[in-house]
């Protein structure tokens, strides 16, 4: 498998970054060489192995149900480029 | 419309009870001064990482044991990739391929009546997930202002299969699942603060068709009502486009209140690309059968076993059944009525408790708990029209005095007003030959055929009784003089 300059575009797109054509090429050869890894991966006979969802053999951690944080807003805000009324101020986004 | 099935699939964002986030230690408390209960997690400041909410697991062990599904031994949280500015992470993190509940159904009772039916709705799945924050448009000159408070707030995500034929039986859905949410305690079902909120899969078909139509999905529904509307414009909007000859397009959509008409957000083209991941930061989570079966032990009788208990002990009605399980508060209210009243006394139990003291609830406008009038107090009513004390039309009044509080028990107020039932033949036989003779061109119409004059003379004696004879013993003897 290998991806179309248009994959590289899109993949671009949807991660909000902006690349030239000269950059979405190089990007696109760099791509390609990780499927090269996986296709050799996937020709490891793996039936009858459980997918791992993590590297590590281990289950996740609880916490009990406690307000542990207290208010830092100030704090947070004072490194924020604008904030307004205790709001966080971004260019305006509209679904 | 006959020729067309309607198919309807409901999401559910139930948020859940728990006094902490999540993923983080921050409060969920509703309503704060923004971003006051948004934390470096939260916020996704670097080298953040999360940690897992125990008594969010705990609620949605509780409701996959409450619907019969299976609770997954392992699941999995997921990234879902989206760029948003309330969502500071650039992902949310849910579950995609292994989800912590998996299955169940719900049994719902639709209309009453003769046209009452049963219908079994089956779930696909419920998995937990993280709530993104709240953005606001209005008022920041060009900008967005952005509140992190709600970010990171645990939900759980209920997804139905598309077993729904009517906006009437996606509605009995919704308030069944919201009713069980809330009688097992894993959310408050607060839907004006967003605690529970719907998005309705709709589709239309051919009557006979196999395969389903083209659907389209309604976001963000917040009340029973808007539901309702929302789906019957989707349903009529989507068969006049195909009756003229148009395709359905497969589409997310929105509904406006003020217009009642559902309009589109984003095509299947725009339709987001979340390239779901496992998320490295968490691992595996494992539900041991020791946990299931504590939380199994802990569970309250649910809904369905009462109603199927009130139906089989008490002889009630398969509607009056559902309607007294419909929320803890009333379900508990009734029993403990009929503890006071005796089992024989459940039919009018139920009557009372779901007519007359709804009602009056209603017009004042209060809740169940702050009901003036105690279980004690409406037992001890009722029992006096059981041994014929009283008849049900005086039991209005007195069940009017005990509301105001003009006595402690219905027997105090029979006393005080003098309430009691005349059951005493001869007392009554003297009104009835009073009446008798009182009203000779009744009398004569009634012997001429008109039963309605009939009734003029019942009247009359019950008004002489001031209200107080028993009306069975009156029509009783009236028939017999007329008679003779």
């Amino acid at each position: 498998m290998s991806l179309t300059l248009e994959q590289v575009q899109r993949i671009a797109h949807l991660a909000r970054i902006e690349i030239s054509e000269t950059e979405a090429r190089t990007t696109q050869s760099h791509l390609n060489g990780i499927f090269q890894l996986i296709e050799q991966m996937q020709a490891v006979d793996t039936t009858g192995v459980e997918p791992m969802a993590h590297a590590q053999d281990l289950s996740q951690r609880l916490r009990d149900d406690v307000v542990t944080e207290e208010d830092r807003r100030a704090a947070y805000q004072a490194v924020a480029p604008e904030t307004e009324a205790g709001l966080y101020l971004v260019p305006k986004v509209i679904e | 419309m006959n020729q067309w099935e309607v198919v309807i699939g409901i999401e559910t964002h139930a948020q859940l009870a728990t006094v902490s986030k999540i993923f983080s230690g921050a409060a969920t408390a509703f309503g704060a001064e923004p971003n006051t209960q948004a934390c470096a997690v939260d916020l996704a400041l670097p080298g953040v990482l999360p940690v897992l909410n125990r008594k969010a697991v705990d609620c949605a062990i509780r409701f996959g044991l409450a619907i019969g599904a299976e609770v997954a031994q392992k699941s999995v949280f997921a990234r879902k990739n989206y760029f948003y500015p309330d969502l500071p992470k650039g992902y949310q993190i849910s579950q995609m391929d292994l989800p912590v509940v998996v299955g169940g159904h719900i049994a719902l009772q639709i209309g009453q009546g003769d046209k009452a039916y049963e219908k079994l709705v089956r779930l696909t799945r419920a998995h937990l997930e993280e709530d993104a924050g709240k953005s606001l448009h209005e008022d920041f000159h060009g900008k967005s202002g952005i509140d992190l408070n709600r970010a990171g707030t645990p939900l759980l995500e209920i997804v139905s299969e598309p077993d729904m034929r009517s906006s009437e039986e996606a509605v009995a859905y919704a308030k069944a699942l919201h009713a069980l949410v809330r009688w097992i305690g894993i959310c408050d079902g607060n839907m004006q603060e967003g605690s529970f909120r719907c998005d309705a899969n709709v589709s239309v078909r051919p009557k006979g068709q196999a395969e389903f139509g083209t659907r389209r999905e309604i976001k963000n529904l917040n009340s029973f009502r808007f539901l309702k509307e929302a789906i019957d414009y989707e349903v009529q909007w989507q068969i006049n486009e195909i009756e003229e000859g148009r395709k359905i397009q497969q589409a997310t959509v929105l509904f406006d209140p003020d217009t009642g008409e559902t309009r589109m957000m984003r095509s299947k083209e725009d339709a987001h690309d979340y390239r779901y991941f496992p998320d490295p930061d968490l691992l595996p989570l494992v539900i041991s059968a020791d946990w299931i079966a504590r939380v199994k032990g802990e569970l309250p009788e649910l809904p369905g076993q009462m109603r199927e208990r009130f139906i089989n002990d008490l002889g009630l009605s398969a509607y009056d059944a559902t309607a007294l399980t419909a929320s803890q508060e009333m379900a508990a209210y009734f029993e403990s009525t009929v503890a006071v009243a005796g089992k024989a006394n459940a039919k009018p139990c139920a009557n009372w408790v779901m007519v007359d003291l709804a009602a009056r609830l209603n017009k004042e406008g209060r809740e169940l708990a702050d009901s003036p009038v105690s279980t004690a107090q409406l037992a001890g009513l009722i029992q006096r029209i059981a041994d014929n004390t009283i008849s049900n039309n005086i039991a209005k009044k007195v069940f009017e005095a005990l509301w105001n509080g003009e006595g402690a028990t219905a027997d105090q107020v029979i006393d005080k007003q003098g309430l009691k039932q005349i059951t005493d033949t001869g007392a009554i036989e003297a009104l009835v030959d009073e009446v008798l003779a009182a009203n000779a061109g009744n009398v004569a119409e009634f012997r001429a055929g008109k039963e309605k004059a009939f009734n003029a003379l019942v009247g009359q004696v019950m008004k002489a009784a001031k209200g107080k004879a028993n009306p069975q013993q009156v029509n009783d003897l009236l028939r017999k003089k007329l008679a003779g």
